[in-house]
């Protein structure tokens, strides 16, 4: 039963409609963030109470988040409410949560918030997918978010899903009491080399890790060996139309959680399947002439993980970078990713940082042309893959068409 | 054969500082210089070098690979005139002393005089140095607030951002050079790359005009310097 809103509260929920609402009449974007925002400076308890009495699920980690969020809302099925639009802190829970009231609740948090959010939405699953290097001009460090995270789930009563091939998961959940452990996929370790108990080298082989002081690889609930997908002891097929090994573990663990919901797997992976694409990522559009696959990443594992669904073709490929605030200020990341698998193929230079691109793709090797003006080249047949960071990926699903 | 040994890059490699390693054998390459990366791993000998490149890192990871490297050949081999790039941690680690969590102070390499303590705040945000004729621009991320000893000339000016302490940054010696402009400081700065590979290979290097030059003029722009 959700708990009757207090006066202020009320007041809140009606400033958090009715900013939102003027915030997309005035075109200033998806309005989830100012509305949010105010609603909970008139009542700071606003985010609890429209949580209380709903069954609310947090998907966080550092990559996969937007996309683990929408497959667990498809998984569960039925009337989900979430934060859709990638708000992701505070202001865009509560933005969720006002409009509508829907029982079932799945909520992509910010890394840096799910103390916070765990604390304000009582959740029922709590779902960590990964932590590596992002936008680090801005964010504490991977280890101390890694450390907070794991001071809030020691004493959290509720259930956790999470990576036990991630060694920083690992550390962030081993002391909850109930934890579903899955054996995903998980190829980016550069953040994971030291142990985070006791800092010497972690020992990693090919399908396990450990460290000399004991900490490892905990028993996996959920396995991706192939050749099939387990569950809790249910095989499970998936046919995702999203691409990627990525894509597969964000998928496995979407799919533990609604198992720890009691939903019957089989046609909740068969509702997964059905995603094409979450927010415009994964999706074709068009600018002029030219077919365009939009694919965000939004740091060095991203990056990485998509590079290797490009196949082995030697079409162009279009790279769009910015530093702005939601970006990381700090461009330095560049370096951390495998460009040079791109050699042979022309990439097109675009966004704020290009020539910070252009620089990268020279040292790898790669034959760049720095687009001048931002503007693209005439158009080709077939599809070119868009690359894009966070602000620079959303100022190209505003330069494209469906 | 030049040999560029990239120092634990599994510790202290958080901003893309393995870019200082490839951008210092890419521009010896295009010279006809034959260059190599060398990845020195956390369990590997530290091997002979004609430069060695001490990178960023967290603080857990700063005081592993400091204990590392006092153990290995490292110090001797500075101590000999072995050159060394350092950025960031790296900056601090060869000090004689830095502050780690809960202002504890660990004991660095005392290669140089310089002594790192925690500031009231972090230092994040573009970095612009003036060295020499030149500016040196970069990204800083530390709470690091270092003092050189007598003796220990400054890398240059601090005219952006926080450096050292505000007003200086980084040091440099005959042999070794260090900035807190972390990450790959060599990529957007390829005036200052040849200024030390030309001390690393002992001769007058060639012009060799990229499009890191551009990146130079745009980033010495859009700082206003």
């Amino acid at each position: 039963m959700t708990r009757p809103l207090s006066p202020r509260e009320r007041l809140g929920a009606r400033a958090v409609r009715a900013l939102n609402r003027l915030s997309r009449v005035l075109g200033r974007g998806s309005g989830t963030v100012i509305g949010g925002r105010a609603g909970l400076v008139i009542a700071p308890t606003l985010l609890k109470s429209l949580a209380s009495g709903r069954q609310v699920v947090l998907v966080s980690g550092t990559n996969g988040k937007t996309t683990t969020t929408a497959m667990v809302a498809a998984g569960w099925g039925g009337d989900v409410a979430t934060n859709e639009t990638g708000s992701n802190m505070p202001a865009g829970h509560t933005a969720a949560l006002v409009a509508t009231s829907h029982e079932r609740v799945v909520l992509e948090t910010d890394e840096r918030w799910l103390g916070d959010v765990v604390s304000a939405t009582s959740p029922r699953i709590v779902t960590l997918l990964n932590l590596s290097r992002d936008q680090l001009d801005r964010a504490s460090e991977v280890r101390q978010i890694a450390e907070r995270w794991r001071q809030t789930l020691r004493t959290y009563e509720g259930v956790v899903v999470a990576n036990a091939n991630d060694p920083l998961v690992v550390y962030a959940a081993e002391l909850s009491s109930h934890v579903l452990w899955c054996d995903v996929v998980t190829p980016w370790r550069s953040d994971a080399v030291s142990c985070p108990h006791c800092t010497r080298a972690l020992d990693f082989s090919s399908t396990s890790w450990s460290s000399t002081c004991g900490f490892a690889k905990p028993l996996s609930l959920t396995t991706t060996t192939l050749p099939s997908l387990v569950v809790d002891g249910v095989v499970v097929s998936l046919q995702l139309q999203m691409p990627g090994a990525f894509n597969e573990s964000n998928a496995a663990m979407a799919l533990t959680v609604v198992s720890a919901l009691q939903v019957d797997l089989g046609a909740a992976a068969q509702r997964m399947n059905a995603l094409s694409s979450v927010a415009d990522r994964f999706a074709l559009r068009r600018l002029g002439g030219q077919q365009i696959r939009m694919l965000l990443a939004k740091n060095p594992a991203g990056f990485a993980a998509l590079l290797a669904t490009l196949g082995r073709e030697n079409d162009d490929v279009w790279i769009a970078i910015n530093a702005r605030v939601a970006d990381g200020r700090d461009p330095s990341w560049l370096y951390d990713v495998p460009f040079e698998v791109l050699r042979g193929r022309r990439v097109w230079c675009f966004g704020e940082r290009r020539l910070d691109l252009a620089t990268r793709l020279e040292y790898a090797g790669v034959d760049f042309t720095v687009a001048a003006n931002d503007e693209p080249p005439p158009p080709t047949m077939g599809v070119v893959s868009l690359l894009a960071n966070y602000t620079a990926f959303q100022d190209w699903r505003q330069r494209t068409t469906a | 054969m030049i040999r560029v040994a990239l120092l634990y890059p599994e510790l202290l490699g958080t901003y893309g500082d393995g870019g200082n390693a490839l951008v210092l054998v890419e521009r010896l390459r295009r010279r006809g210089i034959a260059a190599q990366v060398e990845v020195v791993g956390i369990n590997d000998e530290v091997p002979d070098a004609s430069i060695y490149v001490v990178g960023g890192g967290e603080d857990g990871p700063q005081r592993l690979a400091t204990d590392l490297l006092r153990a290995s050949t490292f110090p001797a081999r500075v101590r000999d005139g072995a050159r060394v790039l350092a950025v960031c941690a790296g900056l601090q680690i060869l000090g004689t002393h830095f502050a780690v969590e809960g202002n504890d102070t660990f004991a660095g390499l005392g290669l140089v005089a310089a002594s790192s303590s925690r500031g009231t705040q972090r230092g994040v945000g573009e970095l612009g140095v003036r060295v020499g004729n030149d500016v040196l621009v970069g990204f800083e991320n530390h709470g690091g607030v270092t003092a050189l000893g007598p003796g220990l000339a400054p890398l240059g000016r601090v005219v952006r951002g926080r450096g050292n302490d505000g007003a200086l940054d980084g040091y440099q010696t005959d042999t070794i050079w260090a900035t807190y402009a972390h990450g790959p400081v060599l990529a957007m700065n390829p005036w200052w790359c040849d200024d030390i590979l030309t001390r690393v290979v002992g001769e007058e290097l060639a012009p060799l005009p990229s499009v890191a030059d551009e990146l130079h003029r745009e980033r010495r722009r859009a700082l206003g310097l």
